[in-house]
């Protein structure tokens, strides 16, 4: 009989404490400090190698979604967005261009396939970026669930912007509405009819961190884009990085009605569930309100909210004040399933 | 004794004007005041000695942690989750026998937090990672239209879950389901499990706050019998947060009053008599049956199995065979797991020297910490010692 861990599951690409095992075991391994380069070591969004006075910022991401065609947006979008959001978390808001790998199965529809270059087009112009290089290949029926795009961006930093400086007092600010892209996509793979108000929030938001950098300058002292695993697995990570505990207010998280319903209708922590959109930022001194301000200024910051501050207490941990009482927030520890009840 | 004050419309002084106004049974200012009437109700215990109240469900449990109230309860107070998820309670056996199925190239269709539920070795997430085919649905519906797709090749499905699941799973059958759908059933019946715990020698639960869905069906009169024999009274509670705390201060008023019997906080959903129409869908497609309940006991009528008129839907003769290679030898370490003991409500999760070492979300052991609706789970995942202060302390 086979062992629990001699195969790959499911939740080893969850997002959540499986997953940062496994890269951490399995690809991260002896890298000798360097000041001059973040590495795969650091398991930050992307990395980044000093270039003069600079960093360049290099990242890259694999996206497979199914459907690919989803409320609110696509796989193409989605490969964009991610490449761009990944650069800016570090602080490269300008991404100079990305690279595109498309692997598609036999039979795919070619006007599928236009529908998703033309999305990755729109996207990058929204992103003010473009497509620099790219691959294409092509693998059997049944080799392959319809299409996986890969995708590689770099940029200029002034200034890297990590993910574990997190320290006690620092407000955390999320710039919109959470849960929204995780939740459309389940709510359409489980064909639960919602509505239109659910799409996914998927979006290059390198222009809005752009704008939060200018206002807050120094004091935004961490950045990460809660995706897969959601807030609470990003700042899981960012907590235990820093050795800092989070405290969050429920009542100040924003959450679409839409999206509070269906995950309550599916038995979803909407903290556990994936954004495409987002970023949460850690921000210290006080300057909180004018990023805040900047963030709101923006199309895609308007929902722009503090939601809680970091702690001495319980390091690595995220407190969650309900309003009745208060627990702490779980990891997302596998897919995302309903519950029978 | 003043009364419980009971859930209703928020008053309009409570609404902040720039915030929208709390849902009814989700208004913390009246959370705080049932808490403080829950202080008052068992003031004349103590830390060493609290009124201990059982819950028998789930989701009670979810919203207990989800919306940390475990953390706002006085001291005096203890709540214990007892046997009340279903997905913790399904034998090992019953979950090799759907393993079996998998492995034998049938395609097996169950609820989500079944998927991982450990069987006495392998479970359908092992099963499926090594190349059987298992689908998570979300309703027997959706299994019955999964059939329904392929007709030519038999679909099982491994229904899990109470009364309150399994009366949909016999009106799915009623309305006539593809003639390639087959039933496992590991649906199982709270109220016999009640007797069970009552009758433990070391129980020390004073009051039970029964599920307010499956109540819903079964109506609440199906505790009388309950009540006059243990002489405990049963509350009949909702799943909001405010549901929650009045049921719990309406059984702290029993139990203090010295008063055994049953009492509906949950009107608004519950009758004495239920849903009629479903329990004859119920009883005309399941009967009870003496079985296991997993780390509990042997729980005489607490299992449902398939009617003789629905043996041709039943995968246990259908496929009587295939579940007859199902493997049941006992993963090594896995007798150490205290699943039963906890839900009993005899020890905490922490009396497990498994707990949070050998057994994690991501490793779990006993399908307590498989289920978002088990205790081990739960401590694990939400914090089950109640330090983590009260809301904006």
């Amino acid at each position: 009989m086979s062992g629990p861990d001699d195969r790959i599951a499911l939740r080893h690409g969850a997002g959540g404490p499986a997953m940062r095992a496994l890269v951490a075991s399995l690809f991260a391994r002896d890298a000798a400090p360097d000041p001059d380069v973040v590495g795969l070591d650091a398991l930050d969004d992307g990395a980044a190698v000093r270039v003069g006075a600079r960093w360049l910022v290099f990242t890259t991401d694999a996206h497979v979604v199914a459907p690919p065609f989803f409320p609110g947006g696509d796989i193409g979008r989605l490969a964009v967005a991610g490449t761009v959001n990944d650069l800016a978390m570090m602080g490269a808001t300008e991404p100079l261009g990305l690279s595109l790998g498309v692997i598609v199965e036999e039979g795919f529809a070619r006007g599928d396939l236009e529908r998703i270059r033309d999305s990755i087009d729109a996207t990058c112009r929204e992103a003010g970026t473009r497509i620099l290089t790219g691959d294409t290949k092509v693998m059997g029926r049944g080799e392959l669930d319809g299409v996986a795009l890969h995708t590689s961006g770099i940029g200029f930093a002034d200034r890297v912007v990590r993910d574990h400086e997190l320290r006690p007092g620092d407000a955390i600010l999320v710039t919109g509405t959470i849960g929204d892209h995780g939740l459309a996509v389940l709510a359409h793979r489980h064909g639960l009819e919602v509505g239109e108000a659910l799409r996914s929030d998927v979006a290059p938001i390198n222009g809005l961190v752009r704008a939060a950098l200018a206002a807050g300058g120094d004091a935004v002292v961490a950045m990460k884009d809660p995706t897969r695993g959601g807030v609470a697995s990003a700042l899981a990570e960012m907590a235990a990085k820093s050795g800092v505990g989070v405290l969050l207010d429920e009542a100040a998280l924003p959450l679409r009605p839409a999206a509070r319903a269906a995950a309550e209708l599916l038995g979803i922590d909407p903290l556990q569930v994936a954004n495409e959109g987002k970023a949460l930022l850690a921000v210290r001194g006080g300057e909180e309100k004018a990023v805040l301000e900047a963030l709101r200024a923006h199309p895609l910051g308007r929902d722009a909210r503090r939601i809680g501050t970091c702690t001495a207490e319980r390091p690595g941990h995220i407190v969650l004040d309900t309003g009745f009482g208060r627990r702490l927030v779980a990891e997302a520890e596998g897919e995302l399933l309903p519950r029978i009840c | 004794m003043s009364p419980t004050p009971a859930p209703g419309p928020p008053g309009a002084d409570d609404a902040a004007p720039a915030a929208p106004a709390p849902l009814q049974f989700r208004d913390p200012a009246r959370a705080r005041a049932l808490v403080a009437a829950l202080a008052r109700l068992t003031a004349h215990r103590s830390a060493d000695d609290p009124l201990s109240i059982m819950h028998v469900c789930g989701s009670h449990e979810q919203a207990i942690a989800r919306f940390g109230l475990r953390a706002a309860l006085p001291r005096t107070l203890r709540v214990i989750m007892g046997p009340g998820c279903p997905v913790c309670v399904t034998d090992a056996p019953e979950v090799d026998e759907a393993v079996a199925l998998a492995d034998a190239g049938l395609r097996v269709a169950t609820y989500g937090d079944m998927l991982r539920v450990p069987g006495s070795g392998r479970s359908l997430a092992d099963a499926r990672a090594e190349g059987a085919r298992v689908e998570v649905v979300y309703s027997v519906t959706q299994a019955a239209a999964l059939a329904a797709e392929a007709p030519g090749e038999p679909l099982v499905f491994f229904a899990s879950g109470f009364e309150t699941t399994a009366v949909a799973t016999a009106a799915v059958l009623l309305a006539g389901a593809p003639s390639n759908l087959f039933v496992l059933s590991a649906h199982k019946y709270i109220p016999p499990v009640m007797e069970i715990v009552a009758e433990m020698p070391d129980t020390r639960v004073e009051g039970f706050l029964a599920a307010g869905h499956a109540a819903a069906i079964t109506g609440w009169g199906v505790f009388e019998p309950f009540v006059a024999r243990h002489r405990i009274p049963v509350v009949i509670g909702g799943f909001e947060p405010l549901d929650i705390l009045a049921g719990f201060a309406r059984l702290a008023e029993l139990v203090r009053a010295g008063e055994a019997r049953v009492d509906n906080a949950f009107p608004r959903m519950v009758t004495r008599a239920g849903n009629r129409r479903a329990q004859e869908r119920l009883w005309a497609v399941f009967e009870p049956t003496g079985g296991q309940w997993r780390g509990i006991s042997r729980v005489p009528n607490g299992n449902l199995r398939l009617r003789p008129a629905f043996a041709h839907v039943d995968a246990r003769r259908r496929f009587a065979r295939e579940i007859a290679a199902a493997e049941h030898a006992v993963a090594p370490g896995r007798e150490e797991c205290r699943c039963g003991d906890i839900m009993a409500g005899l020890v905490g999760p922490d009396a497990c020297r498994l707990f949070g070492s050998a057994c994690t979300p991501a490793t779990p052991v006993g399908a307590c910490m498989v289920s978002s609706e088990g205790t081990c789970r739960i401590w694990f995942q939400y914090g089950g010692h109640p330090d983590l202060g009260g809301a904006g302390s």
